[in-house]
């Protein structure tokens, strides 16, 4: 009896550890084969010789890369929108899931499903176009004319951020919110001493939601912002996918690399970045959907 | 609190005298009644900073999210450019009318049916994948092993859309065998699972293939991510249930089945619940992303005809309608499929 156990056991655990590595392998190749492609010469890209190890190493399209200013100028708008826009994001949902959290705000519920309701409906792309250009027009009158700051102040909000937000700051206990009012701290105060650094860990996850979108914002940046230098680095790589993939291109191609491993340069490029802080903020990741128990 | 109070409600009967005499509390609760908006202006002005906090998000989510709830009025109007959606002559039911059952009824009907499919697939297809992993994930017993598979499968979720789509579109790229044909349609046609010609011309360009790369990428992005909630809710459960079914005889399966499972029905039926909900909710940037002309027949969905018909078209009030219909649908799911989640489990879900 004990045997048969045992047995059932270790073949249970063999096929799940061999069908989990080979899942784990799958979500790993594409990437190592965009490092390996972006390296390898052009006749072995064509020839669909590269498999896992680049072959004929160049390193000419990193090079195009880096002395192309047209990737840093919308590395730089990339990073400009992320910045400036988690922290316009992050500031107005801290405060706002701030007075949230307090029982005795009044129309507490309508507030809550004004929220909500954004969540459940939304009006649709041309409505939101329309609205945008409205927005537009108004930044211009009063002399912004930039349009980032259109994609940073109007974009990217997310009730379910705020929710989750407003969650931790209920978890705060009460006694120790009354404690600092005895001591003399005004509302700013309690917020900025209290409720803050006790919620720092959902703080990290939300900011981290609200980073990671504006990082990977194509459609609205595409639409909205006119100009071409201040375009962000998504619609740079989806533009440079559409110029190149075509297969004309290759007739009076006379590069040592093939134009595949330019897309896939840039594209090891773009990921780069976030893998260097992937270690720092896969744990807030992880907790992020623990703590929203039902994200989505 | 709008009721009127009856006069007996005011007297309570004091048990030390035996004598009746006024409640306090109700004849506060009828002054706060009589002078209901300036009782709700003294509690602002006394608790101002909090209600000044509350104002940005306000703002922002009545000027982006509420005032383009207000140019849906655009469904109902004939579209000219550069006049206020208000002044815009009335065209009365004119493109629903022309969606149902007009002449951009095929379309129309074909992106729903696209919509609700793609979602419904991922239903099918993605939504166990997750669990099957949390189980595995359950059996690596070392540690640094799981930490290392984790972070793998996680990985795929660090990409943009526009990342994520652009690799997808490079591995089953069109082109022969000499001139950079996709590794992965190299691969696929190698093993005989497609022929060589429909992997020269490249798979996005088979609708045949659309919906099979829409999920195989959509599971490759979000299994792994998405196994951490299940994941969660299996290490949550105590060693002395698996002992107890091991003491009663039950083998790896019977542990599955009784002790497993059963812990984390809970889990998986408000996940599914919420899924069922978002079930015409798709993220169209994807779609935007991998499809093209040649596959509109299976991968066009209402978010992507509305953007064809009114970003790059010029009929925004038809696109404003299409989409319309397919958000009130959408909405009525997810009400619905909360109100399930609060009776099945009593967690609301927001």
């Amino acid at each position: 009896m004990k045997r048969k156990l045992e047995i059932s056991e270790l073949i249970f655990r063999v096929i799940s550890c061999t069908l989990l590595t080979v899942f784990a392998i799958c979500c790993l190749y594409p990437f190592l084969y965009a490092v390996a492609a972006s390296i390898s010469g052009e006749h072995a890209v064509n020839y669909g010789e590269v498999v896992l190890l680049p072959k004929d190493i160049q390193f000419e399209a990193f090079a195009w890369m880096f002395n192309n200013n047209n990737f840093w100028n919308a590395y730089t708008n990339t990073l400009f929108l992320t910045i400036y826009g988690t922290i316009w994001a992050v500031v107005y949902s801290i405060l706002g899931a701030y007075a949230l959290s307090k029982k005795r705000l009044l129309f507490r519920k309508t507030f809550n499903f004004f929220l909500v309701f954004t969540m459940w409906f939304s009006a649709g792309l041309v409505p939101q176009y329309l609205n945008y250009l409205q927005t537009k027009a108004v930044f211009n009158s009063v002399g912004i004319m930039d349009d980032k700051w259109l994609v940073v102040i109007a974009m990217g909000m997310a009730a379910m951020n705020i929710i989750l937000l407003r969650n931790a700051f209920e978890g705060v206990p009460s006694e120790i919110e009354e404690a600092a009012i005895v001591d003399g701290a005004t509302e700013f105060q309690v917020l900025s001493k209290v409720y803050i650094p006790m919620s720092k860990s959902t703080i990290a996850t939300v900011t981290l939601f609200f980073a990671i979108s504006r990082w990977n914002g194509y459609f609205w940046a595409k639409q909205m912002i006119s100009n071409k230098n201040e375009q962000p680095l998504q619609v740079f790589i989806r533009q440079m996918l559409e110029d190149y993939s075509d297969t004309d291109f290759l007739s009076g191609w006379d590069k040592v690399y093939a134009p595949d491993s330019l897309i896939y340069a840039l594209i090891v490029c773009s990921i780069v970045p976030i893998l260097i802080i992937y270690p720092f903020i896969q744990k807030y990741f992880a907790k992020g959907v623990n703590v929203g128990g039902v994200k989505e | 609190m709008k009721g009127k109070a009856n006069a007996a409600d005011y007297l309570i009967l004091d048990p030390a005298s035996g004598t009746y005499h006024e409640d306090p509390e109700q004849v506060v609760r009828d002054d706060v009644e009589k002078h209901y908006w300036l009782h709700v202006g003294r509690t602002i002005l006394k608790d101002w900073r909090l209600y000044v906090m509350l104002v940005p998000m306000l703002l922002v989510f009545l000027f982006w999210r509420y005032f383009p709830m207000y140019e849906l009025l655009g469904a109902f109007k004939v579209y000219r450019d550069a006049v206020p959606v208000a002044e815009q002559s009335f065209a009365g039911l004119y493109y629903f009318k022309d969606l149902i059952a007009g002449p951009n009824a095929t379309l129309f009907w074909r992106a729903l049916r696209n919509t609700f499919l793609l979602s419904f697939y991922g239903l099918c297809f993605g939504f166990p994948m997750p669990i099957i992993l949390a189980l595995f994930f359950n059996e690596v017993r070392s540690n640094v092993a799981r930490s290392a598979l984790q972070v793998m499968t996680y990985l795929p979720k660090f990409m943009s859309t526009v990342v994520m789509t652009s690799l997808v579109t490079m591995l089953v790229k069109q082109g022969s065998i000499t001139t950079g044909m996709g590794i992965l349609s190299r691969f696929l046609s190698d093993i005989g699972l497609v022929s060589a010609e429909v992997a020269q011309n490249g798979l996005l360009n088979n609708p045949d293939f659309f919906r099979s790369i829409y999920q195989i990428s959509g599971i490759w992005e979000g299994a792994g991510y998405d196994s951490i909630v299940f994941f969660a809710a299996i290490i949550a459960i105590s060693p002395t249930s698996y002992e107890a079914a091991q003491i009663d005889g039950a083998g790896k399966m019977a542990q599955m089945r009784y002790v497993v499972l059963p812990s984390i029905t809970s889990t998986i039926v408000i996940m599914l619940i919420t899924r069922i909900g978002s079930l015409l909710n798709i993220g169209y940037e994807k779609v935007l992303l991998l499809y093209n002309v040649n596959t509109h027949v299976t991968a066009d969905v209402v978010s992507t005809f509305a953007q064809r018909s009114g970003l790059e078209g010029t009929q925004k009030g038809l696109a404003s309608a299409a989409e319309m219909m397919n958000n009130v649908i959408g909405m009525l799911l997810v009400i619905g499929a909360n109100k399930i989640a609060n009776k099945a489990s009593n967690v609301s879900l927001y």
